[in-house]
């Protein structure tokens, strides 16, 4: 009964992920093009060649820059506006909703969306910018403002994840505590340093180590917007993965780059991991 | 009011302000902080919307028309006519429906096999399945997309469903709940005669409603976004996803005809915002439950 049970999810995960990553191991060391019969077998070489290539560093960078820089702002704004919605405002369980609603909606589609308030000549962002004196820049054909544009886009449908979960945090944290504390004479400073940031900190890195996973794996904006560009000003890891594997056809290349981003995100959850049994072992 | 004023720059405290006062400002402060990120939220959807029924003439005005002078459903016939959407709704409702389904399946056997089932070594089979939560996507894509072509499944409906099937999260969150579940009802069921298929069907799926309602949801809007996957395994246009079709019907168009790709995007985001809307509440509610537990 119990192999009847199990046995379907079994097989696929060892057809659809371990076999794969074995595979992709594999691949790493040999050079393809997908097409001829012969897989060639070059050791390092795929190693060597892609680590040591100035545009791998630029892409690591990029990816770098992206995760921190959205990550970040996920995670303040997304306690701003948590501690916000926690007050007792009419209507905040509607503004909770609407908040939430990008976060259900297709990458690609909302990419597209703001390509079209992106344009520099008839796009609403000019208009805004135009508004309050600004000029507007090229957005996704400039290499300086592409990047942060990718990153608005991606922090705006992303925020209302971290806001609802950190929500949900503030709202588990005991209202007597809050309340000893007012008794004890502490301002409202005092009170958020010493007792909601501690009270948050495990949904902090619960939504730290999460957003940071879930920005490795971020294509549908970057394809849809740049495409990778301009130049590649845009590409990140996971990026340059799909371009070497499905666009060039150099599987050693795809893989060394599937592989570096696996040991990344494996790093961080396994970060996570001994945070987490920490916590469970009590519970 | 001055003389609050002028002890506030004295000893610059919050606490220096009337309580009142200050828990008006801060409410004050409230309002238009949300109401800022309402905007920014909604503005997007609203430029999307409206320049849907926009003529092209006037999407190209400056400054813009905030309010749609004269609204039309041109767009849409366009855009449904300018890529086979048919299509793309046909191959996106299968993938979705299809998928979370035997996704779901999956997980829900999975789940009570670990949670009820005796099985030697039951603990090291589900670690291996719990470390399969540490492979991502982007790690198995490419050897999945030469097992796919190995089987001649590239371009079918079998490559774009089967590497989804598998359930990794779904499973360790079910386990986790069906484990809370009041043993006693369990049990009396078993000295009942009841089945392990029966007890699952009568007892563990109602008891467990609310968490499976999360996951399904979770399921069903991961599917239809899909995007990667899609892409890579599908190459003709009657084979494509919503996402996958949009986007091509982007990269022929162009950024010309703006009213006809929006209309196209709002074909791909109706269906989610209405499931949405309808359901909000236990989303919302759901995901917030899982994170302060798990």
């Amino acid at each position: 009964m119990f192999a009847a049970f199990v046995a379907p999810n079994l097989f696929l995960f060892a057809v659809f992920s371990y076999w794969p990553l074995i595979q992709n191991a594999y691949l790493s060391f040999v050079e393809w093009d997908f097409i001829s019969p012969e897989k060639l077998w070059v050791g390092l070489d795929n190693w060597q060649r892609v680590l040591t290539e100035p545009q791998f560093w630029t892409i690591a960078k990029t990816t770098f820059v992206f995760t921190t820089v959205s990550v970040g702002s996920l995670l303040g704004l997304g306690l701003a506006l948590a501690l916000l919605l926690n007050q007792p405002l009419r209507g905040r369980d509607g503004a909770r909703a609407a908040l939430f609603a990008p976060t259900i909606l297709s990458g690609s589609a909302i990419a597209l969306v703001w390509i079209f308030m992106f344009d520099p000549s008839w796009g609403i962002i000019r208009v805004l910018l135009e508004a309050v004196g600004m000029q507007s820049p090229r957005w996704l054909t400039d290499i300086t403002w592409a990047l942060p544009a990718i990153i608005i886009v991606y922090v705006w449908k992303n925020l209302g994840y971290t806001v609802v979960i950190f929500l949900a945090g503030l709202q588990s944290i005991p209202k007597e505590l809050h309340d000893a504390a007012r008794v004890d004479g502490a301002g409202p400073w005092q009170r958020f340093r010493n007792v909601t940031l501690p009270g948050l900190g495990p949904i902090s890195f619960f939504l730290l180590v999460t957003n940071i996973l879930a920005s490795f794996q971020s294509f549908d904006i970057v394809k849809v917007m740049t495409g990778g560009g301009p130049v590649i000003a845009t590409t990140t890891l996971i990026y340059q993965m799909y371009q070497e594997g499905f666009v060039a056809y150099h599987a050693g290349s795809a893989a060394v780059y599937a592989l570096v981003l696996f040991f990344l995100m494996l790093a961080a959850t396994t970060f996570q991991l001994r945070f987490v049994q920490r916590r469970v072992a009590y519970s | 009011m001055a003389t609050s004023r002028r002890s506030a720059v004295v000893r610059p405290s919050v606490t220096i302000l009337s309580p009142r006062l200050a828990r008006r400002l801060w409410r004050a402060a409230g309002y238009a902080g949300i109401a800022i990120a309402l905007l920014v939220v909604c503005l997007p959807l609203y430029w999307m919307l409206t320049a849907a029924v926009k003529t092209n003439r006037e999407i190209y005005t400056l400054p813009p028309d905030w309010i749609p002078l004269a609204p039309t459903l041109q767009n849409f016939a366009d855009a449904w006519n300018a890529a086979p959407f048919g299509r793309f709704y046909a191959n996106s409702i299968v993938l979705t429906v299809v998928g979370t389904t035997v996704k779901m399946l999956n997980a829900i056997f999975s789940a009570y096999a670990f949670a009820f089932l005796r099985f030697p070594k039951r603990d090291v089979v589900f670690v291996i399945v719990l470390a399969a939560l540490m492979i991502p996507e982007e790690a198995t894509i490419l050897p999945n997309y030469l097992t796919m072509a190995n089987f001649g499944w590239v371009n079918t409906f079998p490559g774009l469903l089967l590497p989804g099937f598998v359930s990794a999260f779904g499973t360790f969150l079910l386990r986790q709940h069906f484990l809370g579940l009041p043993r006693e009802v369990l049990d009396a069921a078993r000295v009942d005669g009841a089945g392990h298929l029966r007890i699952l069907r009568s007892i563990v799926v109602p008891m467990s409603r609310p968490v499976l309602a999360t996951l399904l949801l979770l399921s069903v809007v991961n599917r239809w976004n899909d995007f990667l996957w899609p892409l890579i395994i599908t190459n003709t246009s009657d084979m494509r996803t919503l996402p996958i079709g949009i986007y091509f019907l982007f990269s022929q168009e162009g950024n010309t005809v703006w009213g006809v790709v929006m209309a196209g995007t709002l074909f791909v985001v109706l269906p989610l915002l209405v499931l949405f809307l309808a359901v909000q509440r236990h989303i919302v509610a759901g995901i917030a439950a899982g994170a302060v537990k798990g």
